[in-house]
């Protein structure tokens, strides 16, 4: 138990630490960014990495029982539904005219480089 | 120790989002920030729960993941359809003008 | 019976996730799962579409796996992007076929790309989507062409 645990210990540490650090660049993004589309990404690291990184961390720390499957319940389940839900406001914002600055649609022109 | 860490950590996330929240131009980034604010209360009712030393709390943070994805959803197709109950499908195209 | 299985998932999950094994919440238990069953076969009524899935397990575990690191090296990138001072955005809204056969293979593919930091899905069409980016370049499209043939991959519906 000792040094296995303590391994176990640290380890579990620096993934909520490392989480917690996720989603406070997720909200600083949301807040800093200068129109819709960009802030749409930010809010999407705050949905995978740090939703990631914490549950996990989370795991670790509370070893084989049932709330490491709730976690993991928990997390399969926030995996599924925050990419749905970005999916759907950013449908929305598109279908509502919101198209993002300095940039039209050009489906056919994918290739050409545009700053 | 880290829990409290984390825990304040997404508090001040929370208070980043709510700024976004009240600032936010359009109303996609209003639902944006609802939503990131839905995902950050997941996460801190999670983390609180192990701070305390009772992760029981993990099954109040599921429901809050569960209302949170309806919530986002609904008030999206009620932006979109003026109506939350049975709509008639129609393309978006036409949607443009409304 | 389907209806059988259903009753038999529902009631495990219910004890699962109860934990406290009195009667009374046991009865309660029973009579959820039995509401629920009734809902469903009403659902039937209106619709019977059911889900199939058509997956080889080991391949989507191995999936995930990839996924899990392409994950991580798309958030260290969009990182660097949000804590750069200037900010260095060049957003493009571009479309990536998709060679999927089931539908469940193509809301796996357009969960991953949302999944990725760095790219949204953000219209399905007709063999297409229609993704945004933060910070377009041509990589993008031969990463994505790359995660399309391994979603392709784990299907095990035969191609026609």
């Amino acid at each position: 138990m000792s040094e296995y645990g303590i391994i176990l210990q640290f380890l579990s540490w620096t993934l909520i630490a490392g989480g917690t650090f996720f989603v406070v660049i997720g909200a600083i993004g949301t807040l800093r960014f200068p129109d819709f589309w960009p802030r749409l990404h930010a809010a999407s690291i705050t949905e995978s990495g740090g939703v990631i990184l914490l549950l996990a961390g989370l795991c670790l720390h509370a070893g084989w029982t049932l709330v490491m499957l709730k976690l993991i319940f928990i997390g399969v389940f926030l995996l599924i539904t925050g990419p749905t839900s970005t999916h759907a406001i950013a449908n929305a914002a598109l279908v509502s005219g919101l198209r993002p600055k300095s940039q039209s649609v050009a489906p056919n022109k994918a290739d050409d480089e545009s700053s | 120790m880290i829990f409290a860490l984390a825990g304040f950590g997404i508090l001040l996330a929370m208070v980043l989002v709510l700024i976004r929240l009240i600032k936010g131009p359009t109303l996609y980034d209003r639902v944006l920030a609802v939503n990131s604010f839905g995902t950050h209360t997941v996460l801190l009712i999670g983390v609180v729960g192990f701070w305390n030393g009772r992760p029981d709390f993990l099954d109040i943070a599921l429901l809050y993941a569960l209302i949170n994805f309806v919530g986002t959803i609904a008030v999206l197709k009620f932006f979109r359809y003026r109506a939350i109950g049975d709509v008639m499908w129609t393309p978006p195209e036409k949607d443009k003008d409304a | 019976m389907r209806l059988v299985g259903y009753a038999v998932i529902l009631s495990s999950l219910w004890l699962l996730w109860s934990g406290i094994y009195k009667s009374l919440l046991i009865m309660f238990g029973a009579g959820s799962v039995l509401l629920v069953l009734l809902i469903t076969i009403r659902m039937n009524r209106v619709d019977g579409d059911r889900i199939q899935i058509e997956l080889n397990p080991l391949n989507f575990f191995g999936y995930i796996c990839w996924l899990m690191v392409e994950i991580a090296k798309c958030n260290i990138r969009v990182t660097k992007t949000i804590l750069t001072f200037s900010m260095p955005i060049k957003q493009k809204l571009f479309e990536v076929p998709y060679t999927q056969r089931t539908d469940l293979g193509q809301v796996i593919f357009a969960n991953s790309i949302t999944l990725t930091p760095g790219t949204v899905t953000v219209e399905t069409e007709d063999g297409q989507f229609l993704v945004h980016a933060l910070s377009y370049s041509h990589d993008d499209l031969e990463a994505l062409a790359d995660m399309d043939r391994r979603v392709s991959k784990i299907e095990t519906l035969a191609r026609t």
